[in-house]
């Protein structure tokens, strides 16, 4: 039999189905997988070891009752900065080191419905803010394709557990590129939906109008069925869109005839790396081959503007969101202080990494009397522009192909000491939070050993396109079902 | 453009954030490229643009006002730094 780390969801759970294995043995693999690599991976902030075995004979109790669903009994990490009722959130952070949340994500509960066994919470950058989990309060991740590069940020705890075997799929989240980017350096399928897909409802807030959860997964369908688990509408979040959430697999067949394609030019960016551009360049061919009409002259003018425009959007929300880390009801706290501000100031000072205060400041500054109109309100109205521009986009087109990044992974601490070097990671992948639209990162190949991803972007709640688009490639290539030399 | 140090001084006390000299420092310089940075978005002409406050346009979402379960006392102030019975602790908020 495969390697049990090394297979699907469909894979396994066709397994389950048919009695040749158990979700304990399942579970049992992925904690002994994670207790041989994650000394060198380093993906998990906290192992559930016990909390996965209890899981794992519930879930073998329901198969056995014949109460199995696509997802049941099959272990899992979840990015720590979503909540899990009583088990340790810290958003890789001093600041929630020791934070207990009260209460499941919906994500959580919907997973936790279906039967999840949930492994592990993995590593992030601190609060999600980076680009290569570097910034994690607590310890760096590693790439399981190369250990001495960087697996993607923010959600790179999630990528490399999976790339790596740990567990079968992972959930990330994804504010300006943090779930598409790691799936591209980790060699993996990452989906940020539309926004308002998926409930925010516990997920640690970072900017509320950029923020979504998404699966990270070892190809297509699986991401489908994930999906078909954790979207749909959610009271408890405001930003929650009330639309029926179909059935993801059936989107994952037909054929790519007739398929109108656009590749924005201004994505193959000045300074992205020659084998990115080659590699990509020769997926598209391949999805053209496909049956799809592609125009390889496509143009989206705002596009430089998109980094802008989201390091003034996001910081300003994050200001607004951190500002409830005060010391007061939980979180860490400063104890000698001499005043109540004293105490605030020192906590924050303290319990922030750099990083996190830096974007605070300028997310301050932007919305502050006197800035906010050069700023914040400036980068609304580019922000409008952008999303018309989209909306024209796909009057004529079905979907958009670009690369993910423009690097294949960079060596750990080649870009730490360089903030605008860092920021310049995300420039393919900003502009889709910033229109609230839906994009994938699938596999496209390697370069050196090193992942390279295709990013497939679609208009509002067109998850459906990107799956079809994505499956047609996965049935054609094998990128997907590479496994690191680890 | 180069933030000046009772500038930064200032952000720091607006986010309520206790910074060093050495921060002071970086933080100005770090800070003034990326504000230097977002001068190019000045060269859009945004006069007849409404700003989007967020992607799907929802307005207005209420819940209705009523009694539903809720998390326990209990459970709220588990996480309090500091407590006293089921009260947090907190320093002297207004002074004399």
């Amino acid at each position: 039999m495969t390697n049990l780390n090394e297979l699907t969801i469909h894979e396994v759970h066709d397994l389950l189905k048919s009695k040749q294995i158990s979700s304990i043995e399942l579970t049992k693999s992925s904690l002994q997988r994670i207790r041989e690599i994650d000394s060198k991976i380093r993906a998990l902030v906290t192992v559930t070891e016990e909390s996965a075995l209890q899981a794992a004979q519930e879930a073998d109790r329901l198969i056995a009752a014949g109460q199995i669903t696509p997802l049941t009994g099959i272990p899992a990490i979840i990015k720590d900065n979503m909540c899990t009722r009583r088990i340790r959130t810290t958003c890789s952070s001093k600041m929630l080191e020791n934070f207990v949340p009260p209460y499941n994500a919906t994500v959580v509960e919907k997973l936790n419905s279906a039967g999840i066994v949930m492994v592990g919470k993995s590593n992030m950058d601190e609060f999600a803010m980076g680009s290569s989990t570097e910034n994690s309060a607590f310890f760096t991740t590693h790439n399981p394709w190369d250990l001495e590069r960087v697996p993607g940020g923010s959600s790179g705890g999630s990528a490399a557990a999976v790339a790596a075997g740990e567990a079968v799929y992972a959930l990330g989240s994804d504010t300006g590129g943090s779930i598409r980017q790691p799936a591209s350096f980790c060699s993996l399928t990452g989906l940020k939906p539309t926004y308002g897909r998926v409930s925010r409802y516990g997920l640690v807030a970072f900017a509320s109008s950029l923020d979504q959860i998404g699966p990270l997964t070892r190809d297509v369908i699986d991401c489908a069925l994930v999906m078909n688990c954790i979207a749909g509408y959610d009271k408890c979040d405001s930003t929650s869109v009330n639309r029926a959430v179909p059935d993801y697999t059936q989107s994952l067949g037909p054929d790519l005839k007739g398929l109108r394609i656009g590749v924005p030019k201004e994505y193959f960016v000045e300074g992205m790396q020659t084998e990115v551009k080659t590699a990509v360049e020769t997926a598209i061919k391949r999805v053209e081959e496909l049956g799809a009409i592609i125009d390889f002259d496509a143009s989206l003018p705002t596009t430089p503007y998109a980094l802008a425009v989201y390091y003034i959007i996001a910081p300003s929300e994050a200001s607004a969101n951190l500002a409830r880390y005060d010391g007061v009801k939980y979180g860490f706290s400063f104890k000698d202080a001499a005043s109540m501000w004293e105490a605030m100031e020192k906590t924050r000072q303290y319990g922030f990494g750099s990083e996190v205060k830096r974007r605070i400041m300028l997310g301050t500054y932007a919305l502050s009397a006197g800035y906010y109109d050069a700023y914040y309100l400036k980068s609304q109205k580019v922000r409008t522009l952008i999303r018309q521009e989209f909306d024209h986009a796909f009057q004529k087109y079905d979907a958009l192909l670009t690369p993910t990044s423009p690097t294949v992974p960079f060596v750990i601490g080649e870009k730490i000491d360089n903030p605008l070097q860092m920021y310049l990671s995300d420039i393919c992948t900003l502009s889709v939070n910033i229109a609230g639209i839906p994009a994938i990162s699938i596999p496209c190949g390697f370069s050196k050993g090193l992942p390279v991803g295709m990013q497939i972007i679609g208009k509002p709640f067109s998850e459906e396109t990107l799956f079809r688009v994505a499956y047609a490639y996965q049935q054609v290539t094998d990128w997907h079902l590479r496994i690191p030399p680890i | 453009m180069k933030l000046s140090r009772e500038e930064v001084l200032h952000i720091a006390s607006l986010a309520r954030i206790g910074v060093t000299e050495d921060e002071v420092d970086r933080l100005s310089e770090q800070l003034s490229i990326m504000l230097d940075y977002f001068q190019v978005l000045q060269k859009i002409d945004t006069a007849e643009v409404m700003p989007t406050a967020q992607p799907n346009a929802l307005q207005n979402v209420t819940m209705s006002d009523e009694v539903r379960p809720s998390l326990s006392s209990q459970e709220v102030i588990a996480n309090a730094p500091q407590r006293e019975d089921d009260f947090f602790k907190v320093k002297i908020v207004l002074e004399e």
